[in-house]
């Protein structure tokens, strides 16, 4: 599942913009994650900060 | 905020207060929604703009202005410095602006001539009658208002979200988001008349690396790389810091912002049925500079003159505000778009070796018109080979 570390969010949305799902929204400070997030990495990828992770889920 | 408009603009940035104030001029009833508490903070921007770029929207009001720009400098990859100069002695070339305050006075502008502003509040979904777009749900303090329109304006910047629940999709390729940070940094040794833009893959892969000065001893430092070569352990942040340990070892960070620009191609289309989307939300940054305050502006301008021209005479269908989609492709920027796609993808391409070939080969540059075209065809005078590599690209820069 993807984790947001909320304490390096900077929410500047560019995560947002490359999720081919629609799964991520920018709520003014607060990155939402919706359940259809594939886990696909693309948004941990590309975040300026790495403020996203991709976690094993056990 | 009312239950109907002739307009609703979700997004209170550059785009969305030019298709406001230009709706209210229009004569329409007009609402620019904004999900953010206030207009123009966070910045997410490196605030510059050309002279006449801005001077086509807004006379420049030192409330608004950070710093004038005389010039420009780029930096090769093994660290020669290019100056570029314009050929008026002294002219001033662009500006670095202060966004809190230009985007305030943008909106203050929609609201006098008459539109109404909702801050802290959020388009959550479009209302959809019939598969056709109807206005949108309008989310403040945990309660949802139903807003209607006959037309509604997407200027929701690059996380935009709006335009995806219309069925339209806007994602970005990976190696067409620009991954970026940017410091504010304060009591650094700089020239504050230059903006300075440093290439090379060892920099900024695939992207560069900026100074725009904000003052004295103060600008902003930032970067942006290619989503494709961002990664752990090699962000966008790692390659500011270390420019930046470097460079000003001593200078101090006042303000820390992240952010995304698209440097894709703007979207295969940019209107639906009673729907126009406009700026960073339909993609129309210049691919080559990152620019897109100016195109923001631009696109919500037109979008609004569109929608009023339509509501006015009764046809809000796709088929009719395509005239809005036709006519921003056709425009200078339109054009300037596509064309400069195509040289970023050249760019891109080329090793540090070619591009200090490139940047060697003129060591001053004083440029008659001071815009990123006039930079390109003096240096394809200098490097006539450079017209075979970039092909049928080169007969339309002549």
């Amino acid at each position: 599942m993807l984790k947001v570390h909320r304490d390096i969010c900077g929410y500047c949305g560019c995560c947002v913009s490359v999720c081919p799902e629609g799964a991520l929204e920018l709520i003014d400070a607060y990155l939402s994650v919706e359940k259809n997030c594939t886990s696909c990495g693309i948004c941990a990828k590309v975040c300026p900060l790495g403020a996203l992770e991709v976690v094993n889920e056990k | 905020m009312k239950n109907k408009y002739d307009v609703l603009i979700i997004g209170g940035g550059p785009a969305g207060a030019l298709a406001g104030r230009t709706a209210a001029e229009k004569g329409l009833s007009a609402c620019i929604v904004e999900k953010r508490p206030a207009i123009g903070a966070p910045v997410r921007c490196a605030e510059g703009i050309g002279q006449e770029a801005l001077h086509e929207f807004i006379d420049p009001d030192p409330r608004w202005i950070s710093a004038e720009m005389q010039g420009a400098g780029i930096v090769a990859p093994d660290g020669f410095l290019m100056k570029l100069e314009s050929e008026m002695a002294g002219g001033k070339v662009g500006y670095v602006l202060d966004r809190k305050f230009f985007d305030r006075e943008l909106v203050w502008k929609a609201a006098e001539a008459g539109a109404d502003v909702a801050v802290k509040s959020r388009a959550a979904a479009p209302i959809m009658e019939d598969g056709v777009l109807k206005g949108a749900k309008i989310e403040y303090c945990g309660k949802v208002t139903n807003v209607r329109a006959d037309v509604v304006i997407a200027a929701d910047g690059v996380e935009s979200k709006f335009s995806k629940w219309c069925g339209i999709d806007t994602t970005v390729p990976v190696r067409e988001i620009m991954s970026s940070v940017q410091y504010v940094m304060a009591d650094i040794d700089i020239d504050q008349h230059s903006t300075i833009f440093y290439l090379g893959n060892d920099v900024a892969p695939e992207g560069y690396l900026w100074i725009f000065p904000k003052g004295h001893r103060t600008a902003n430092v930032g970067i942006g790389i290619s989503g494709k070569k961002s990664g752990q352990g090699h962000r966008a942040k790692d390659y500011l810091d270390r420019f930046v340990k470097k460079t000003f070892p001593n200078g101090k960070t006042i303000e820390y912002i992240p952010g995304g620009v698209s440097v894709c191609r703007p979207l295969d289309c940019t209107v639906a049925d009673n729907f126009l989307i406009t700026g960073d939300a339909a993609r129309v940054v210049d691919p080559l500079t990152g620019g897109g305050i100016y195109n923001a502006m631009y696109t919500g301008r037109l979008a609004a003159e569109v929608a009023a021209d339509c509501i006015s005479k009764g046809d809000t269908s796709k088929k009719a505000l395509m005239v809005y989609d036709k006519t921003w492709r056709a425009s200078k920027m339109g054009k300037a778009i596509e064309r400069n796609y195509h040289i970023k993808e050249y760019l891109i391409k080329q090793p540090d070796a070619k591009l200090n070939e490139i940047i060697h080969s003129v060591s001053k540059m004083n440029l008659k018109e001071f815009s990123t075209i006039s930079l390109i065809k003096e240096i394809i005078r200098v490097n006539p080979k450079l017209v075979l590599e970039l092909g049928a690209l080169a007969a339309s820069l002549r």
